[in-house]
């Protein structure tokens, strides 16, 4: 039974037809549980795309890959960086030349806290 | 029958360190409403040998000498996270009841014997890494095993990597490991009982399972009976899948600073009746009565009390937070005494029926119920936030809210509030 309301009068020949509504949460959210919304500041990832003041969808059930734009834990901030596993090293890379890699040599412990999987930004007018 | 009982360690505490992991590694606690007492310790804080409920003023000369850093409860942050934790615990069995905030029971029957401690790693792996809380798996046949289970699999007194399961210890390993611990841990003997047990020589949770039965339904009641028939691995207790909707409903606060005014006390039982009532609209019930009630601080002993409290019938059982705001402030009109400092107020929704077992009444003079709006304001608030849609009586100062000096932000709740990355 769809939304089909008895009326007086003739029914809506569109009635049939009804499909449900885009949600954007499922277009955006795959594991709604591990899903978090941070904000992004700073310019270090302008050549990805984020901009100072960007919604960042973050889903914590994806293991993080060599490529993928992360949340890690750094001196106990969330930061945003692309993670590059090459040849046994890790590194945190930022997309803004003004910025250096932070380095992972053996026995320093990474911690990623979050895959990033879309960058919401609003136009302003 | 099979049991896994699985609960945040620490959760207020590892909740705000999901979002500040600065906390890691440092002692931390989380206070009660007004920033009274400590709800929550930090493993660090425990090996401090601060206890649960303890004053925070009382504490203030330690915390400053192990840099203990306090902060103020953030439920909407401890709710949001509470429902991520249970549906992810939820994806490993079709049968689960969350039991509080932070623990749930799931039924494991059908599941293979001798995986189930492998299961309850996946679990807290999953858990720990989805929505960043650990957690520790306690499995046995009964719940009250499991609830045993999980405080060994916590204090690691048995099992490995923060999971037990009972069902892999010999029958003399577990006799020697009921034997170590105290009978106040099993669930459901409280401090009281747990006196009164000693008393008959009944210290450890290997001699309450071994009582006799007869003795301890005459002594005591069928309920600790059951307790033990659990603790010898005779299920009882069945799992409550849908919980048992609330015969009485309460909300109550004290204040941030003490108020005076009729007109201040009004906004906050006006508040706490709104939330009250969505409570209510929630489990589908109608409340046929309304209590309100306000008191100083009684352990100000200077200054001069009152407390005092009403309880207004209803004419017609009602969900709708206007009437039941009219109701609340017509009696709290009555038992106000000028003068006073008041401290603390409090509203009760009482003898609550469902709404289908609605009963008209003779004479009906009361306005029709607003389903519709009421149905509108809930859905307004859970989407965009408590108190976006209220009612004017709620006020818009309240000077009466409480203190909150040390609250983290509602990260997952509010767009304003999100975690910030750099």
């Amino acid at each position: 039974m769809f939304g089909h309301k008895v009326r007086a009068g003739f029914p809506s020949p569109a009635d049939d037809y009804v499909e449900a509504f885009l949600d954007l949460n499922e277009h955006l959210i795959e594991h709604k549980d591990a899903t978090f919304f941070v904000q992004a500041t700073g310019d270090s990832m302008t050549g990805a795309g984020i901009q100072e003041g960007n919604l960042l969808v973050v889903d914590r059930a994806l293991e993080a890959r060599h490529g993928d734009i992360v949340i890690a834990v750094i001196d106990g901030d969330l930061t945003v960086k692309r993670l590059e596993k090459r040849r046994g090293r890790i590194r945190l890379m930022s997309e803004n030349p003004a910025y250096a890699p932070i380095e992972f040599t053996e026995g320093q412990e990474l911690t990623i806290w979050g895959v990033v999987t879309s960058v919401i930004q609003r136009i302003k007018r | 029958m099979t049991f896994a009982l699985v609960d945040g360690n620490n959760f207020y505490v590892s909740c705000e360190r999901v979002f500040n992991p600065r906390l890691e590694g440092i002692p931390v606690v989380v206070l009660s409403n007004n920033d009274g007492c400590v709800v929550a310790r930090s493993g660090e804080v425990k090996a401090l040998g601060v206890k649960m409920g303890a004053p925070w003023f009382q504490l203030k000369a330690l915390a400053a000498r192990h840099g203990i850093l306090a902060l103020s409860s953030n439920y909407t942050l401890y709710a949001d996270m509470s429902n991520r934790m249970m549906g992810v615990i939820s994806r490993f069995s079709p049968d689960q009841e969350i039991y509080s905030i932070d623990e749930c029971f799931l039924g494991l029957d059908g599941f293979p014997a001798d995986g189930l401690a492998g299961m309850g790693q996946r679990i807290r792996q999953q858990v720990l890494q989805w929505v960043g809380i650990p957690v520790c798996v306690g499995i046995a046949p009964t719940k009250t095993l499991a609830k045993l289970a999980n405080h060994c699999a916590k204090k690691n007194l048995a099992g490995a990597d923060s999971v037990c399961d009972f069902g892999r210890l010999a029958a003399d390993d577990l006799t020697a490991l009921f034997e170590r611990i105290e009978v106040g841990e099993v669930w459901g003997v409280g401090r009281r009982l747990s006196e009164q047990l000693r008393a008959m020589g009944i210290t450890t949770v290997r001699a309450l399972r071994d009582a006799d039965a007869a003795l301890i339904r005459r002594e005591f009641s069928v309920v600790l009976e059951r307790t033990m028939l659990e603790l010898r691995g005779v299920s009882c207790l069945a799992l409550e899948e849908v919980a048992p909707n609330k015969q009485q409903i309460m909300a109550s606060r004290s204040f941030g600073e003490y108020v005076y005014a009729l007109t201040d006390l009004e906004e906050a039982v006006s508040t706490y009746i709104a939330r009250a009532a969505e409570k209510l609209r929630r489990q589908h019930s109608l409340a046929n009565a309304v209590q309100v009630y306000i008191r100083t601080n009684p352990f100000s002993e200077k200054q001069p009390q009152y407390q005092r409290g009403i309880t207004v019938p209803l004419t017609q059982a009602t969900s709708d937070t206007m009437r039941l705001t009219r109701a609340v402030r017509w009696g709290l009109k009555r038992i106000y005494r000028p003068g006073f400092a008041y401290q603390k107020a409090g509203v009760m929704l009482m003898d609550l029926h469902g709404e289908d077992q609605a009963q008209g009444v003779l004479f009906a003079v009361s306005a029709p119920a607003r389903p519709a709006l009421m149905d509108v304001i809930d859905r307004a608030n859970a989407r965009w936030g408590r108190g976006t849609l209220k009612l004017a009586a709620e006020g818009v100062r309240k000077p009466w809210q409480m203190k909150r000096d040390r609250v983290s932000p509602a990260y997952t709740t509010r767009w304003d509030e999100l975690p910030r990355v750099s």
